[in-house]
């Protein structure tokens, strides 16, 4: 189905890889670029999806009112944003930034939301025989009681954002060279094996980050006794 | 049965301690989600004295719990008054420490991190904080375990665990929820003995729901028996055995089989009402 000189060998591949690495277009300093990339925007998304989240357990107007956009949100893929953010941003940087943004804050707000009406009552009734009420009950019990889910909502927001983020590259805007502009370049180009180079370097780089959040996943988990034993 | 030929568990005490706790024309109704209004109590009244061990019994759903969550101030009365000390309940605090079926570890703190949390409310000295928790832990047996988390420990030490936190709180009132339900038969009775003991010498004001008549004969200074729902005391036995206690006592026995027949009779009657016959209910 796919003609043999569209599918190079292992290793061209590989040569491919490493003849690319260093360099001013090379995958380090690409790989860099959407990284950080990355942690700029998802770690605005997070801080803004986690307040959002607060006001929607907070607030049952907030939750049917914000809440129910947060879960529109999430139907439409964040790349069907990229018109608008080029729109209003020009093919910029902060176009960019903006559909990783907008891709990580309805994850990450349904999470917040969802952990904290989860907390088991039981705990919180447990506090207030003790005496906690107000922010110190939701400071010492609520926050910690929902971190579980919570991580849960970050690891998720994080897949989500990582795949805007290489759309967005992909059709070209922002500044700084990135995974996704080195493979648009590389298809103009039709270095097939620099394309399945890159696709490989974006699966590593995707297994580690998903691994940290794993391990630190298992770490919480452990600790409270939510790992059932493999 | 008239009140001269009653036995003697069932005359009621001439010197009592000053009241702690009172129920005054107590009602309680609750709503259910398909809509339905139960009516879980019916004018309860009674009265707990400074000091005294007493076990609420009766037929399951007979709103044993509700009166719990009264005394602790999680719910409201619809009519009547919760009094402590003579002054209405209005909220849960840290002088009515409750104890429920799960032991309600906190899974992110230790086992000490749980017993300093109680100790940080009550606005504990950080410096006091460690030595104080070990205080208590040492008090029912978990010392040793006191760096591991809740889910390491087995049922039974859980509870233990649970009751270190609720004293460290120094309530006036410990009030529990049929804290030992869960339980196997042994680790009942091992932590039946240790409250015994940890209550003699503490000497808390204890309201104690079980639906377990032994348990509730071996520890109460008076078992009060409620009706099936609504429930509304229909009895009290007083019981004056002295402590220790030893589940072989004859007097106990003797007042378990009789709460036991009361309370049979209850359900039977209860049943009936209900149109339905009692040996097929």
């Amino acid at each position: 189905m796919i003609p043999s000189d569209k599918l190079p060998p292992p290793a061209d591949v590989w040569n491919a890889f490493t003849s690319n690495v260093t360099g001013p277009d090379g995958m380090l300093a690409a790989a860099r670029g959407t990284i950080i990339r990355l942690a700029f925007a998802l770690g605005v998304a997070v801080v803004v999806g986690t307040l959002i989240g607060f006001a929607m357990a907070a607030s049952i107007v907030v939750q049917r009112s914000i809440g129910t956009l947060m879960t529109a949100l999430q139907s439409l893929p964040s790349i069907a944003w990229l018109p608008l953010a080029i729109v209003w941003f020009g093919p910029t940087e902060r176009a960019v930034m903006f559909v990783v943004f907008i891709a990580g804050v309805p994850a990450v707000a349904i999470a917040t939301a969802t952990s904290i009406r989860q907390v088991q009552p039981l705990f919180t009734r447990a506090a207030r025989t003790m005496g906690a009420s107000g922010w110190t009950l939701q400071r010492t019990v609520v926050l910690p009681a929902c971190v579980p889910g919570y991580w849960s909502g970050l690891q998720q927001a994080w897949a989500v954002a990582w795949r805007a983020l290489l759309a967005a590259e992909i059709i070209r805007i922002g500044a700084a060279r990135g995974l996704g502009h080195l493979l648009e370049a590389s298809t103009s180009a039709e270095n097939i094996s620099l394309i399945i180079a890159i696709m490989g370097v974006i699966v590593v780089i995707g297994l580690a980050i998903d691994t940290f959040f794993s391990v630190v996943d298992r770490r919480i988990r452990r600790k409270r006794g939510l790992l059932v034993p493999a | 049965m008239s009140e001269h030929a009653r036995p003697l568990w069932l005359v009621p005490d001439a010197e009592a301690s000053p009241t702690k706790l009172s129920c005054q024309g107590v009602s309680k109704a609750f709503t259910t989600g398909s809509g339905a209004v139960v009516e879980a109590l019916r004018d309860v009244s009674f009265e707990v004295g400074a000091g005294e061990f007493v076990c609420l019994i009766g037929p399951s759903g007979c709103g044993k719990s509700t009166i719990l969550n009264l005394l602790a101030g999680l719910e409201h009365p619809d009519a009547g008054e919760v009094l402590l000390d003579g002054r209405p309940i209005t909220e849960p605090g840290p002088d009515r420490a409750l104890l429920f079926q799960d032991p309600a570890l906190f899974p992110w703190l230790s086992v000490r991190g749980n017993v300093e949390y109680a100790l940080k409310l009550r606005g504990t000295p950080s410096a006091e904080l460690r030595d104080t928790a070990e205080h208590w832990l040492q008090r029912v047996h978990l010392f040793p375990f006191a760096d591991l988390q809740p889910h390491e420990l087995s049922g039974g030490m859980r509870h233990r665990a649970a009751l270190a936190r609720a004293l460290a709180c120094r309530p006036q009132v410990l009030l529990a929820d049929e804290p030992f339900g869960a339980l196997d038969a042994q680790m009942r009775e091992i932590l039946q003995v240790e409250l015994q003991q940890v209550w003699s010498e503490l000497g808390n004001t204890f309201v104690f729901v079980t639906h377990n008549i032994r348990e509730a004969t071996f520890l109460a200074d008076r078992v009060i028996l409620l009706s099936a729902r609504p429930g509304r005391p229909i009895e009290e036995y007083r019981i004056t055995t002295p402590r220790p206690r030893r589940f072989d006592d004859v007097l106990l026995r003797t007042v378990v089989l009789d709460i036991h027949e009361r309370l049979s009779k209850e359900v039977e009657r209860a049943a009936g009402e209900e149109g339905l016959r009692p040996d097929l209910a």
